[in-house]
């Protein structure tokens, strides 16, 4: 190359091409499952439905794999796991559990911490705790002091859900609990069960990854 | 030389005390624990040699910078001296001794107890009298605490009388974490199978956070919580309480034990 | 390549044993390799199932992905055609243009300049990834990137800058200039140096592709058993250090035995310009620890696929096996970044101070000490782990020890600033600033060390200032007072002096404003790696945020003044624009492929600044005609 422009040209078109390709890649990493709202049900009331499928996806380049799902307002199940409550207010969580027993790592876990009077609904009975071997997933905010454990669906149980999408007349476990919301913050949560069969202490792939077993809970 | 070796006495005469006396004490940690204030002496200590070495080269490097510029344009060459055992003797010596004051003093200042670091299941450094052992359980996001002379109570969050000599004995479900609490000046890692005690003895009644400062997979970051140490009356009070709250979790914890190797634990399992 | 003959269709020029070829047969690689490993089924494999991830497979594509590549460069074809009995001249494409520099070139000047634009490469991906971290510490909960890619980054942006800047420095610089120091006309092995390069290159390339795979959690330093737990996007760092190790074991080889066996008549052990006596002891930290790190990646990699368990508790191994194989490897790691930045800083800092270097001896016992020392020191990163508790004082004196001979190494430099006439020129200006940066480095390093110290400041920010002001301040100031010192040598063209200086000026305010308040954020209570922090540290953070978006378009200045000077304007500089007394300025540039017409016979060391003229005899009278 010669002349002062046709080198001028080439740094241009270099330049751009390295810009896109740093576009390519921050885009790729930005990329986070959506954000959904509770229900609202009164002033200061919100009504949150949850359920947890064997496989669900796949979602953002992971392979299907179990997770939480959530009904966003308008009654369609989403495949997320950043959740959104209002402030200094009363939720109401139920969850539909379809999947397996898999047993607590630390059974201290299969005992509610932080719900309105520390107790839990399982299919219509009021409980405190559950056998740790039980549980099937748990849904932990740490930061808010909450910790409920999800019992799952017995092994010989028939019409179970082996993956989604799941519906009510498979085999299921309802929990219903009540938390109360403080302060704004973006929280998050966690499964605290070792669902992961095949990595190491059941902890690797969905239950270190946003969007399946892990998420926030957008107190706003 | 003259003036250099003035100006650093001068520099290092005003600084150092200042360092000494008015800044290191006030760093973090703090003074909340034997740990913590021993580790602010032992910074302070650190302050007061690094300083004036600091000032020394700060002020060679301003005055060669200075003087011993190029004046002009014109090329023009140094004085070429290549080397003086006068110099570079003394400084070697001076360098050694003052390392090995450093080894000795920390040496020391460790034997204390082992200042607050986890120093494994079978600790060089221990301190005299009675303590209160607390187990600290990491776990993949979560620390969770066992008090053994309580019935092997777990609870969520931690609390400590004040006065009292502690072991934290820390140890991990699965991978690699560490738990630090800052004010208290302890830091100790949790391995999987491994009992890691550091001893601590909180001097003041106060609130402070615990960080894992070991990445431990996604939600490191978040893996902090909020302890207390308080009275000893109200710590006997709340451990009880514990007791009262946490009687069904009790019930089906696995025996108090100085690790815990949990189901599951491989790949397939 | 042939220049009389007539040019060929450009597509024809392309196809080859080139860098072209190369990829091609590396993609072919790949998947050959990944459609292998799901050919393999065991029972013992048979966990694959529940995990969705082919460890195996993965492996195997990285690995006959990379065989593929050097295949394609052409490194076969010389061992093949002598084991066929064929004859075949060991020098590959020394003549020719441009194209030498994207394949395989034995000429070590072509290497070095590879070398030189590689690095730069992923040290530019590297900066864009911390860019990005610090991006998402502007605000203390997660808002960009989610806490998962934000550990992918953390891990991606140190696990890039400590695997391709430990050749960073010998690379570039010692690859092109320690032949023509020591007057030698080649590097001892010229196939094996270039093929150095390639496996870094290749190596970059494998570690970037981890976001295709989920990416890892573990940061660059890929603890047992989180290691283990990570999918298989770890396989890629796994891979990425494999190739590194590999690359430095071989750099550091070929150096030794050139600078061992190729000096020039003359050049005798005390005439060896310092910048070598760096690169040495460099090497053989190479050469020692890298095996080290590759031993316990294979066991990582056996641990989480065939379901070995050297580092899982419950079944037998240890965690802190994995700690001290990959401290035993790491703390020399970073004496490798280290000891080339003393090789710079004093073999540049005589020639702009005029004066020759003081101490020369000092000096290379200073580099020796640290060398050597730098094997005995690496549990002070365990110090809190639960190790042996009776060994911690040994440690702690070890590592206070290395300030000595590091001590030496600033004493010399300091003393070669005596009475010298200090001109403050670019290289000179980044000069002086390593020795700001690189004691604030070491002191915090003494505070380290210091166990009950460190108990509050291991694992949190405070460390990160600590390295980086060592690493960053210390090896990448050096890194461009090279770049600015022998830029002019390597391509016959100076780097504009104004935008040089604006670029100094910007780095080093903006490297400062960086990294000093780390040390702050340290002691007040942040961890390393986290990604969310106290709402009490957010001015802090902002504070470092802003800094380093202010550092990062420092490179960009930088980048632009390369641009400017050896793209666009291309003014030719002066053959030794420094008035260097070196042995490398006096080749004419370009530098010709066999370096020296005849191999050039030492009388001194490079550093005779300052020293009057020798007084030559007056030449024999010529002889008055008689007088009458």
């Amino acid at each position: 190359m010669r002349s002062n422009g046709a080198r001028l040209a080439t740094v241009v078109v270099g330049v751009a091409i390295v810009a896109v390709l740093i576009g390519f890649y921050v885009a790729n990493l930005l990329s986070s499952p959506p954000t959904v709202s509770a229900s609202q049900t009164a002033s200061h009331e919100v009504q949150l439905t949850l359920k947890t499928e064997a496989a669900v996806g796949p979602q953002g380049g992971n392979p299907p794999w179990v997770s939480y799902l959530i009904k966003d307002p308008e009654g369609n199940w989403i495949h997320s796991t950043i959740f959104k409550v209002p402030a200094h207010s009363l939720v109401h969580v139920t969850v539909y559990q379809f999947d397996g027993e898999s047993g607590l790592r630390n059974p201290f876990l299969s005992q509610v911490q932080g719900t309105v009077g520390d107790r839990m609904t399982i299919d219509g009975k009021s409980l405190r705790s559950i056998p740790p071997e039980e549980a099937s997933h748990t849904f932990a905010v740490p930061q808010l002091n909450l910790i409920v454990p999800l019992p799952g669906v017995h092994e010989e149980a028939k019409n179970q859900c082996e993956e989604g999408p799941c519906n009510l007349s498979q085999a299921h476990r309802t929990i219903d609990f009540t938390i109360h919301t403080g302060e704004p913050g973006r929280y998050r949560w966690q499964c605290f069960v070792p669902c992961a069969a095949g990595f190491l202490a059941g902890f690797g792939g969905p239950m270190q990854t946003i969007g399946y077993m892990d998420g926030f809970l957008e107190v706003a | 030389m003259r003036r250099i070796a003035i100006a650093w006495f001068v520099l290092s005469a005003i600084l150092t005390p200042i360092v000494v006396a008015v800044i290191a004490p006030t760093l973090p940690p703090g003074n909340a624990s034997n740990a913590s204030s021993g580790q602010v002496f032992d910074d302070t200590v650190l302050f007061g040699i690094v300083t004036p070495i600091a000032v020394a080269i700060a002020v060679y490097f301003f005055y060669a910078m200075f003087v011993f510029r190029r004046r002009g344009p014109e090329p023009q060459e140094g004085v070429a001296t290549r080397d003086n055992p006068g110099v570079h003797i003394p400084w070697l010596v001076g360098t050694t001794v003052i390392v090995l004051f450093l080894a000795t003093f920390g040496t020391a200042e460790l034997a204390d107890a082992g200042a607050g670091g986890g120093q494994g299941p079978d600790p060089a450094f221990k301190p005299s009298g009675k303590v209160l052992p607390v187990q600290v359980i990491a776990q993949q996001w979560e620390f969770t605490y066992r008090y053994p002379t309580y019935g092997g109570v777990e609870t969520a969050h931690l609390e400590l009388p004040v006065g009292q000599q502690v072991a934290f004995h820390v140890t991990s479900l699965d991978v690699i974490h560490s738990f630090w609490a800052p004010k208290l000046g302890v830091k100790a890692d949790a391995n999987p199978g491994v009992d890691n005690i550091a001893y601590v003895k909180p001097e003041e009644e106060l609130s402070f956070e615990i960080h894992c400062s070991e990445l431990c997979g996604l939600w490191h970051g978040y893996m902090f919580d909020t302890g207390q140490v308080v009275s000893p009356s109200a710590f006997g009070e709340w451990i009880h309480e514990q007791q009262r709250v946490f009687a069904p979790a009790t019930k089906v914890l696995p025996k108090y034990a100085t690790h815990y190797f949990p189901e599951p634990e491989r790949r397939g399992g | 390549m042939n220049s009389d003959a007539i040019a060929r269709p450009l597509w024809r020029r392309l196809i080859g044993f080139n860098l072209l070829g190369g990829i091609v047969l590396g993609i072919v690689g790949f998947y050959f390799g990944w459609w292998l490993g799901h050919q393999i089924k065991a029972d013992s494999l048979d966990y694959f199932g529940d995990t969705n991830q082919n460890d195996v497979a993965l492996m195997l594509g990285y690995l006959f992905s990379v065989i593929g590549f050097l295949v394609g460069l052409g490194f076969a074809n010389y061992p093949l055609a002598r084991m066929l009995g064929r004859d075949r001249s060991h020098v590959e494409n020394e003549e020719g243009g441009v194209g030498r520099y994207f394949g395989l070139c034995t000429d070590h000047k072509v290497v070095g300049i590879q070398y030189l634009l590689g690095i730069g490469l992923f040290f530019f991906i590297g900066g864009v990834n911390a860019m990005l971290i610090r991006a998402e510490l502007l605000r203390p909960s997660p808002q960009l990137f989610g806490a998962g890619n934000y550990l992918t980054l953390v891990g991606l942006h140190g696990t890039m800058m400590m695997g391709i800047m430990t050749s960073g420095v010998l690379g570039p610089f010692a690859n092109y200039f320690v032949p023509l120091m020591i007057g030698a006309r080649r590097m001892a092995f010229p196939r094996i140096e270039a093929i150095t390069f390639w496996l870094l290159m290749a190596a970059g390339t494998i570690l970037m592709t981890t976001i295709f795979f989920g990416g890892f959690p573990t940061g660059w330093t890929g603890y047992a058993p989180l290691n283990v737990q990570a999918n298989y996007g770890f396989d890629s760092y796994i891979f990425f250090f494999a190739l590194v190790g590999l690359s430095m074991m071989l750099l550091g080889l070929n150096m030794i035995v050139t600078i061992i066996s190729m000096r020039a008549p003359g050049l005798t052990w005390s005439r060896l310009p310092i910048f070598c006596w760096g690169a040495l002891s460099t090497s053989v930290l190479m050469v020692l620890a890298a095996p080290v790190l590759i031993a316990a990646l294979l066991m990582v990699a056996f641990d989480r696929s065939v379901q070995t368990s050297f580092f899982l508790s419950s079944a037998g191994g240890s965690p802190y096996l994995f700690q001290n194989l990959f401290w035993f490897f790491g703390h020399p790691e970073v004496y490798v970044l280290a000891l080339p930045g003393f090789g710079i800083i004093l073999e540049i800092l005589p020639v702009f101070a005029r004066k020759p270097l003081w101490g020369y001896r000092t000096a290379v016992a200073g580099i020796l000490g640290v060398a050597l020392l730098s094997f005995f020191v690496w549990q002070h990163h365990l110090f809190v782990s639960g190790l042996n508790s009776s060994l911690r004082p040994f440690y702690m004196f070890s590592t206070e020890a290395i300030s000595v001979p590091t001590g030496l190494v600033f004493l010399a430099g300091m003393a070669t600033l005596w009475r010298a006439k200090i001109r403050y020129t670019v290289p000179m200006l980044f000069c002086l600033a390593w020795f700001f940066n690189f004691f604030i480095g070491g002191a915090s390093g003494v505070f380290l060390s210091d166990v009950p110290s460190d108990v509050s400041t291991h694992g949190t920010f405070f460390v990160m200032a600590h390295f980086h002001y060592a690493i960053m301040g210390g090896l990448i100031f050096a890194f461009f007072a090279a770049i600015y010192y022998w830029v002019p040598k390597m391509f016959g063209v100076a780097l504009n002096e104004r935008l040089g200086k604006i670029h100094f000026w910007m780095m080093f305010i903006a490297f400062n404003s960086t990294f000093a308040p780390l040390f702050a954020l340290g002691l007040m209570g942040m961890p390393r790696r986290v990604v969310t922090y106290p709402s009490h540290l957010q001015p802090l953070n902002d504070w470092v945020s802003v800094s380093a978006f202010v550092l990062g378009a420092s490179m960009l200045v930088f980048l632009g003044n390369v641009v400017y000077s050896l793209v666009i304007v291309r003014k030719p500089a002066p053959a030794n624009p420094w008035e260097s007394r070196s042995l490398e300025w006096t080749t004419p540039t370009p530098v010709p492929v066999g370096n020296f017409d005849r191999p050039p016979v030492i009388d001194s060391d490079p550093y005779d600044y300052g020293v009057p003229p020798v007084a030559l005899p007056p030449p024999p009278a010529a002889q008055a005609p008689a007088p009458g």
